[in-house]
Parts: C-alpha cells; sequence; structure tokens
C-alpha cells in the first residue's frame, strides 16, 4: 500500500514541480504570474498536438520530443506577452495573470475542439527502467522506474538551484526580485531581466502542461490541467521560493493525490467529488499556514519598477 | 484636464481593449480556417434578427450585471474577486434548497426568501475569501479560485447526490438536477415565448443603489479609500481589514443572487453547468464597463450579446464557443495594460494634446495649456 502510494505519487508530482519552478523564478524576478495555469492547459494541448497528428507517420518516434519542444516554445510566447503586459505597460499583475489565464485555455480549448473535438488518448512516453537502479527492492520502483521526464524533472531542482544561486544570471535576477532600483543603478536592465525569467517560467509551465498529457493522463481534455497551475503559484509560497523546498510541496501534493486514488481503489465508500475537492483545501490551508514565511519571499514582488518614478 | 477629458480618455482605454480583442479573434479564426469577417457579423448581428434573439441578450446580461457589480464593489475596495464562479453555485444551491423547502409559502414570501437565501450563500462562500485575506494575508486571487474548485465539486456531489430529482431516480435516468422548484418561488416572464424574466428590473435597480452605496455613502468612500490607498486609509482611520471583508461578502453576494435569479427566472431548478462561466465572463464585464454601474450595464448588454452570438457561431460556422474565452482573456489584458500606460501623465499629456487640436476637449485653464500636469487624476 505504501509503496503503490510512493511510485505513484513520485510521476504526479511532476507536472507541478516544472510550473513551480517556473514559478519561483517568475517570483524571484519579482512577477507574480498567475497565468501558470493557462500557459500549463496550451502547453497540454500543443504537447498532445505532435503525437496526434503524426500517429499514422514514420516521423512517429520523434513526435514526443516535439509535442515537449512546441510546449515550450508556445509557454515562451505565453511568458512573453505576459512580460509585455506587466513588465512594459506595468500592469497589475493578479489580474493580467487571470487574463493571460482564459486566454491559454480559451485558445487550447478552441482549436481542440475545432480540429479534434473528443477526448483522444495518445501512447504517450513509455516507462524507461533505470537499468540496475531500478531492480533495487522498492526503492528501484518509487524512484528509478519510470518516464525518462521524471528523471529531468528531478534534475530540474538543482540546476535550478544552482541556476539561481551559482550564476550571475541566478544573481541578477534575485536582485531584479528583491531590490529593482539597486539593480538598476549598478547597470543590470530590470526590464530584460524580468522578460527572461517570464519566458522561462513560461517555458517550464509549457512543459509541465505537456508532461500531464503525454505522460500521466496520455490524453487531452479541456479541463486537463484543472487548476494545477494555480496550485503550483501556492507552492512557489509553501516551498518559501527555494528549488527544494517547492519540490517538497510537490511531493506533499502529489501523494495526497497518490494516496486519495489508492482508498478509492481499496474500496474504501468516500465520495468521489470530496477526494478531488482535497487539494484545493491543501492550497488554502498551506497558504493560510505559510503567513509568516511571506517575509522571506521577493521583496520587490508584485511591484512594476518605473526607472522614472520616485518611491 | 476636465470631466469631458477624462470620458474621452475613459473611452480610449475600451476602444484599444477592443481592437486588441478583433486583432487576437481575427489571427485565432485565421488559424482554425474560419473566416473571421462572417464570423464577426454572425456574432454581432446573429443574435438581433428576431425578438427571441434579442431577449436572449437580456437574459444572459441580468446575471452579467448582478456579478459585475459585485466585482466592481470588491475591486474598487483593492480585493479581486475572482471566485463569483464559485459562489453563484452556492447562491443555486442555498437559493434552491430554500425554494424546495417551502413549497406552501406564498410567493410574497418565498420568492425573496429564496433570492436573499441565495445572496447569503454567496456571501458566505466569498466572505471565506475575505477573512481570509484579512485575518491571515492570503492572496485572495488563490483563494477564490481554488473556492471556485471546490464548490464545482460541492454543486456536482449535491446533484448528484443528497439534492437529486427523485424522480430521475425512479426512472433510472439519474440526469444530475435537482426538483423542479415551485411555482411560487419564480420570477415572472415579461414576454410571453421568451425566457426574459423580471430579474432584469431587479439588476438595473441594484446598479443603481452600487452607484448610490459607492459615491454617495460614507461607506462606499470607506470602501473606495481602503481600496485606492490602504495605508493613508489606515491612517484617516478606516477599519482596512473590516472593509475588505464587507466588499467580499458583498461581492459574494451579488454572484449568489445572480444564481439564484438564474434559477428563479429561467432553468426553474438546479442544473449543471448553469453559471456558464458568467462568473468569469463577469470580470471582463466589470473591467469593460470601468468598474462604474453606468458603465456596467451597457457592458454586460455587450457582453450578452457576444455569448449569444458565440453560440449562434458553433452552430452555423462551427467556430467553437470556447473562442469567447480567448477574447475575454486578450480584453483583461489588453484593458489593464491600456489603463496603466495611460496613466503615464506624459501620455495623458500627449493624449489632451491631440484631443485639443481635434477640438473635442476645451482647455480649462487657458493660461497653463500645454503645462505638464504631473498630478492629474488618472
Amino acid at each position: 500500500m505504501l509503496y503503490d502510494i510512493l511510485s505513484l505519487g513520485v510521476p504526479f508530482s511532476v507536472a507541478l514541480l516544472l510550473a513551480a519552478l517556473g514559478e519561483m523564478f517568475n517570483q524571484r524576478a519579482g512577477v507574480f504570474n498567475l497565468g501558470c495555469d493557462g500557459i500549463m492547459s496550451l502547453g497540454a494541448f500543443l504537447g498532445f498536438l505532435p503525437p496526434y497528428l503524426l500517429r499514422t507517420s514514420t516521423l512517429f518516434p520523434y513526435a514526443n520530443l516535439a509535442g515537449f519542444a512546441l510546449a515550450a516554445l508556445a509557454g515562451v510566447f505565453l511568458g512573453l506577452v505576459f512580460a509585455v503586459v506587466t513588465v512594459t505597460f506595468r500592469a497589475p499583475q493578479g489580474i493580467a495573470g487571470i487574463g493571460l489565464q482564459m486566454l491559454g485555455w480559451g485558445l487550447a480549448g478552441t482549436i481542440f475542439r475545432h480540429f479534434i473535438g473528443g477526448v483522444t488518448g495518445v501512447e504517450g512516453v513509455a516507462a524507461w527502467p533505470i537499468p540496475v537502479l531500478s531492480r533495487i527492492p522498492y526503492l528501484g520502483g518509487i524512484l528509478f522506474d519510470h518516464n525518462p521526464v521524471v528523471y529531468l524533472a528531478m534534475l530540474a531542482v538543482p540546476a535550478s538551484w544552482f541556476l539561481l544561486y551559482r550564476t550571475p544570471w541566478g544573481l541578477r535576477v534575485r536582485a531584479v526580485g528583491t531590490h529593482p532600483r539597486a539593480a538598476d543603478t549598478m547597470g543590470t536592465s530590470v526590464t530584460r531581466v524580468r522578460y527572461q525569467a517570464l519566458m522561462l517560467g513560461g517555458a517550464m509551465a509549457g512543459l509541465g502542461g505537456a508532461y500531464l498529457s503525454l505522460c500521466q493522463a496520455k490524453m487531452f481534455a479541456d479541463d486537463l490541467v484543472a487548476g494545477r497551475g494555480f496550485i503550483a503559484v501556492a507552492l512557489v509560497y509553501f516551498g518559501r521560493w527555494s528549488p527544494f523546498g517547492i519540490l517538497g510541496g510537490a511531493l506533499l501534493f502529489s501523494l495526497a493525490q497518490a494516496l486519495q486514488l489508492s482508498i478509492q481503489v481499496g474500496g474504501i465508500k468516500f465520495p468521489y467529488e470530496f477526494a478531488v475537492m482535497l487539494p484545493y483545501v491543501m492550497v488554502i490551508l498551506v497558504l493560510a499556514l505559510a503567513r509568516r514565511s511571506r517575509m522571506l519571499g521577493p521583496a520587490a514582488l508584485g511591484r512594476p519598477y518605473d526607472r522614472e518614478m520616485r518611491v | 484636464m476636465g470631466r469631458r477629458f477624462r470620458l474621452l480618455y475613459g473611452g480610449l482605454v475600451v476602444l484599444l481593449a477592443t481592437a486588441a480583442a478583433l486583432a487576437a479573434a481575427t489571427l485565432v479564426l485565421s488559424a482554425i480556417g474560419a473566416k473571421p469577417f462572417a464570423t464577426f457579423v454572425v456574432i454581432l448581428t446573429g443574435p438581433l434578427h428576431d425578438l427571441f434573439g434579442v431577449t436572449e441578450i437580456l437574459v444572459r446580461a441580468v446575471p452579467l450585471i448582478l456579478v459585475a457589480l459585485g466585482i466592481a464593489i470588491s475591486f474598487r475596495s483593492g480585493i479581486l474577486n475572482i471566485g463569483a464562479e464559485g459562489q453563484i453555485m452556492i447562491g443555486i444551491l442555498s437559493g434552491t434548497a430554500v425554494a424546495l423547502a417551502g413549497p406552501g409559502l406564498p410567493r410574497l414570501f418565498l420568492l425573496p426568501l429564496c433570492l436573499l437565501a441565495g445572496a447569503l450563500g454567496g456571501a458566505l462562500w466569498g466572505g471565506i475569501a475575505g477573512v481570509l485575506r484579512a485575518r491571515l494575508d492570503v492572496n485572495e486571487i488563490l483563494s477564490t479560485v481554488m473556492l471556485n474548485y471546490i464548490a464545482a465539486q460541492l454543486y456536482t456531489f449535491l446533484l448528484r447526490g443528497p439534492m437529486i430529482d427523485p424522480n430521475e431516480l425512479m426512472t433510472g435516468s439519474g440526469t444530475p438536477q435537482s426538483t423542479r422548484l415551485p411555482h411560487n418561488a419564480w420570477l415572472d416572464r415579461i414576454i410571453p415565448g421568451t425566457r426574459l424574466h423580471s430579474g432584469i428590473y431587479l439588476a438595473l435597480g441594484l446598479a443603481f443603489l452600487v452607484w448610490f452605496l459607492l459615491w454617495r455613502t460614507t461607506l462606499g468612500f470607506r470602501l473606495r479609500a481602503a481600496g485606492a490607498g490602504s495605508k493613508a486609509a489606515r491612517y484617516a482611520g478606516i477599519h482596512v481589514e473590516r472593509s475588505l471583508v464587507l466588499a467580499m461578502l458583498m461581492a459574494g453576494g451579488f454572484a449568489g443572487l445572480a444564481g439564484a435569479v438564474e434559477v428563479a427566472g429561467v432553468h426553474h431548478r438546479a442544473i449543471e453547468a448553469i453559471s456558464g462561466g458568467y462568473g468569469f465572463a463577469g470580470i471582463v464585464v466589470a473591467l469593460f464597463g470601468g468598474l462604474h454601474p453606468a458603465g456596467i450595464v451597457p457592458a454586460a448588454v455587450f457582453f450578452g450579446l457576444l455569448l449569444v452570438g458565440a453560440d449562434m457561431t458553433q452552430r452555423s460556422a462551427g467556430v467553437p464557443a470556447n473562442m469567447i474565452l480567448v477574447l475575454q482573456g486578450v480584453v483583461i489584458l489588453a484593458i489593464v495594460s491600456a489603463k496603466m500606460y495611460l496613466r503615464n501623465p506624459y501620455a495623458q499629456d500627449r493624449a489632451f494634446r491631440l484631443l485639443r487640436r481635434m477640438g473635442l476637449v476645451r482647455d480649462a485653464r487657458a493660461g497653463e495649456a500645454g503645462e505638464l500636469s504631473a498630478g492629474a487624476e488618472p
């Protein structure tokens, strides 16, 4: 039972993890991107599109890769749109994020319904057990018997840490999100760094969406993402803006989801709707409890920077 | 820069947003191989061909007005209510439950009770987010979005289980819907043969009341002050946390009322997918209407037209109705960008000079013509 929960929970965490790591870069640069959910929707759809279109073609082996690439590109594009709106025009980020969410979600739904219509499955990415390691009893099944994207996402955690804390670009991101005026005075272009961070965050949210449709659900439906983008934003608070904290949060959520699934499979009577509700209730609780950690967040989070204004 | 300039200037924002939405729609429509211009013609004129189409526009405008009024109150008070969708559902549930609980009551009591219950349900649901924000500093956008998902699950659970019409269980069809409301809880149909109901009077009356509340009472002033600058408001002795909670209660109440009105006026029972995205469209209507009742009413009629028209294109031109979400998203992004960009004093001054040259505004202060007014009110 515990083994089942753990070995299910690890792959479930990946979509949240990728999107939340991307959102972490956005917020570290001072931009609060609530459109993450819409980017994931579009990513999920565009990731699903190449394998669906190429299902009879000889190019099929590359289709999944093309799907991930397309999803990342779409994420970069939507990140760019959000950057124009919130960085260049300095629009309030909360409401603009909701606009982006509607845009991404609507785009995915419109194109999907027009060209495909009903829920359709794809073959998806196959599991790829790591040779020797996956044979370790218990631990192997939990950690080393998944599709390759899971391993890459786990590697993305230390990679994000390194990028954020050990590279000049990471320093600039943190500076721009903490004290943009100081960064500006030192010759860092606040606008440029925020654009870059939003594009990176968008790409990661797009990849997270594509993971949902290609590796987790292996199909696409209008409401596949179901608010995971918003959960990812909450995870950034929960993880205190650090990659390893976010990994912990993503695992907590996905383990709860796996637990709920195994309770249902186990035949314990529990209304299905309340089980689906659980993660959303958890987000509210997490946000309420993470109140004090907000002090640790980027100081300029949510504040547009205007070089020509005092204050 | 007088009143006339500000009006023209506000019009400019709406114009820019419309242009951006049209451009985006053209792109998307061409991408899916539909003819953009023909689709626009269907959306904008299709519903106007007969009386039924016109009344349908108003039928959709009613919940849009109610939801948007609540959202305008919350936005003006500095708290962003994205949770109207969930509040509508809770309003539907509580309104339906009350109407079904007292079928013998005279109409004079039952109908108001049903609507009041809807408003109370929505207010409670919105109030959760308000209290969380005021007490625990929980971001209200995230909490209201989460409450939407929770309400949606609660809604399906109740309609499939405890509140399902016993007839559905007997016949075995199992459609998730409640029992039909007693006639005493129905709103009158204004024009026979159409679905237009007297809820529209309620919506228009409340639009006036909201204007009165926000701009003619002390409470409204407190709310707007808390929204415009919470630090200054607190210094002036306004209890900011209290006004946040109050604003969310009212916003939720309006959305819940919209749900109850929709049940009592249109469907006469709680069915699945009843809210039909009114909660999200209401945000766009509120922004499009400049967060002011006088703007919200025409904006709601316009979006009612778009919603009915989008349904028509789905049937006639094969353009999915999800298209409307794309438009809403672009309109939001365009409005918030245009507003912010135009708030820039330099841009304002340029616009002012341009309008003056066109003879559209006169300079109130002839001596200071063209002087930069950095402190101009946005």
